[in-house]
């Protein structure tokens, strides 16, 4: 069976939304990305310009995987964080639970003050994600998922 | 996992294509790709070595409509065939809510199409799947060629439950979307279930 779905309601999308927006102004971030570890973007806060945020998720997911794998080859249980450093452009990506904050910033911050303000920040965010694994499950436990309206009809009018 | 958010109200899927070495994955992929209009799909990433072999995966988001006010979102993922890239295979099915086999229909490709469903049940397992309970699809392809296995016998070689079969080539498109629609069909209709 696959794994429950992780259901986001309004509320908690808007408090990681705050969470973020702060954290952007205080890491003087261009811009942060919260992810799911299996690749979903989930929410950001900043100034994506033209990135394509969805493949931007999809290969910040592979990058975490595959590192924290090369982790545990060298006998170490995980790499909390993840930094990738550029000539203008820089991105810090750290682990909360099941999902990355990702933040992206150029010559106007430093690593070392995007890595405290991360840290903060990230208390909150898990805190939010937390509460909404647990809904998530109680969601499916109680099996009253807004999902069960679901017809054959709507499933096949996605294919015609 | 299906990532459910109702701000933006979204249902976010994720879909693994799996097969041996050369079998046609990126192939299918990329037909998706090409025949899908601009505003349904996003950038086909691919993580591939200078011979265009898949070294990591490739990706490619794809919206199918609205259920229920819902847009669906499909998220497509090839894994690297070749035998030694088996870690590589098993990060990628994290969170897997499909999975299509993608079968080389050539006689000489038989024993890597049973290594590979082998493989994919024994990673499906490490992740804590079962492809018993897991929306499942197997494609048959490069139907074309000269040299392949009849579809009833690889079918009776490669079928484990029951799961629809589909030939396929995927260079043209044959079966490539019926293929897609079958997995995403059952993904949906596991959501429902709650």
């Amino acid at each position: 069976m696959a794994d429950t779905p992780f259901i986001l309601q309004e509320h908690q999308f808007q408090r990681l939304k705050s969470v973020l927006a702060r954290l952007c102004v205080e890491c003087a971030a261009r811009v942060v990305f919260l992810i799911d570890r299996d690749g979903q973007p989930i929410a950001f806060h900043g100034d994506i310009g033209d990135m394509d945020m969805t493949s931007f998720a999809s290969l910040a997911a592979g990058n975490v995987a595959a590192t924290s794998s090369m982790a545990k080859l060298i006998g170490e249980d995980n790499f909390p964080a993840v930094v990738h450093e550029g000539e203008h452009e820089s991105i810090y990506i750290s682990i909360i639970g099941r999902a990355l904050l990702v933040v992206v910033f150029d010559e106007r911050s430093t690593l070392s003050l995007v890595k405290i303000r991360s840290k903060r920040g990230s208390f909150e965010v898990a805190g939010i994600l937390e509460e909404a694994l647990a809904e998530s499950e109680s969601y499916r436990a109680n099996n009253n998922s807004f999902f069960s309206e679901i017809t054959d009809d709507d499933i096949d009018s996605l294919f015609s | 996992m299906t990532f459910i958010n109702y701000a933006s109200r979204e249902i976010n899927c994720k879909i693994v294509y799996y097969g041996p070495g050369l079998c046609g994955k990126t192939t299918n992929l990329q037909y998706i790709y090409d025949s899908t209009a601009p505003q349904a799909k996003g950038k086909l990433i691919s993580l591939a070595t200078e011979t265009d072999r898949t070294l990591f995966f490739d990706f490619m988001p794809l919206e199918l409509g609205t259920v229920r006010g819902f847009k669906t979102r499909f998220h497509l993922y090839t894994v690297p065939g070749q035998v030694y890239y088996d870690a590589s295979r098993k990060l990628i099915l994290k969170g897997v809510d499909g999975v299509v086999f993608v079968a080389d229909s050539q006689e000489e490709r038989m024993d890597a199409n049973i290594e590979s469903l082998y493989n994919l049940e024994e990673n499906l397992q490490t992740q804590g799947y079962d492809l018993a309970q897991i929306p499942y699809v197997l494609q048959l392809n490069k139907r074309d060629l000269p040299n392949v296995v009849p579809a009833d016998d690889l079918t009776g070689e490669l079928q484990k439950k029951h799961e629809p079969v589909f030939e396929a080539v995927a260079t043209n498109g044959t079966g490539v979307f019926d293929t897609l629609k079958a997995v995403a069909k059952q993904v949906l209709t596991e959501l429902r279930k709650g």
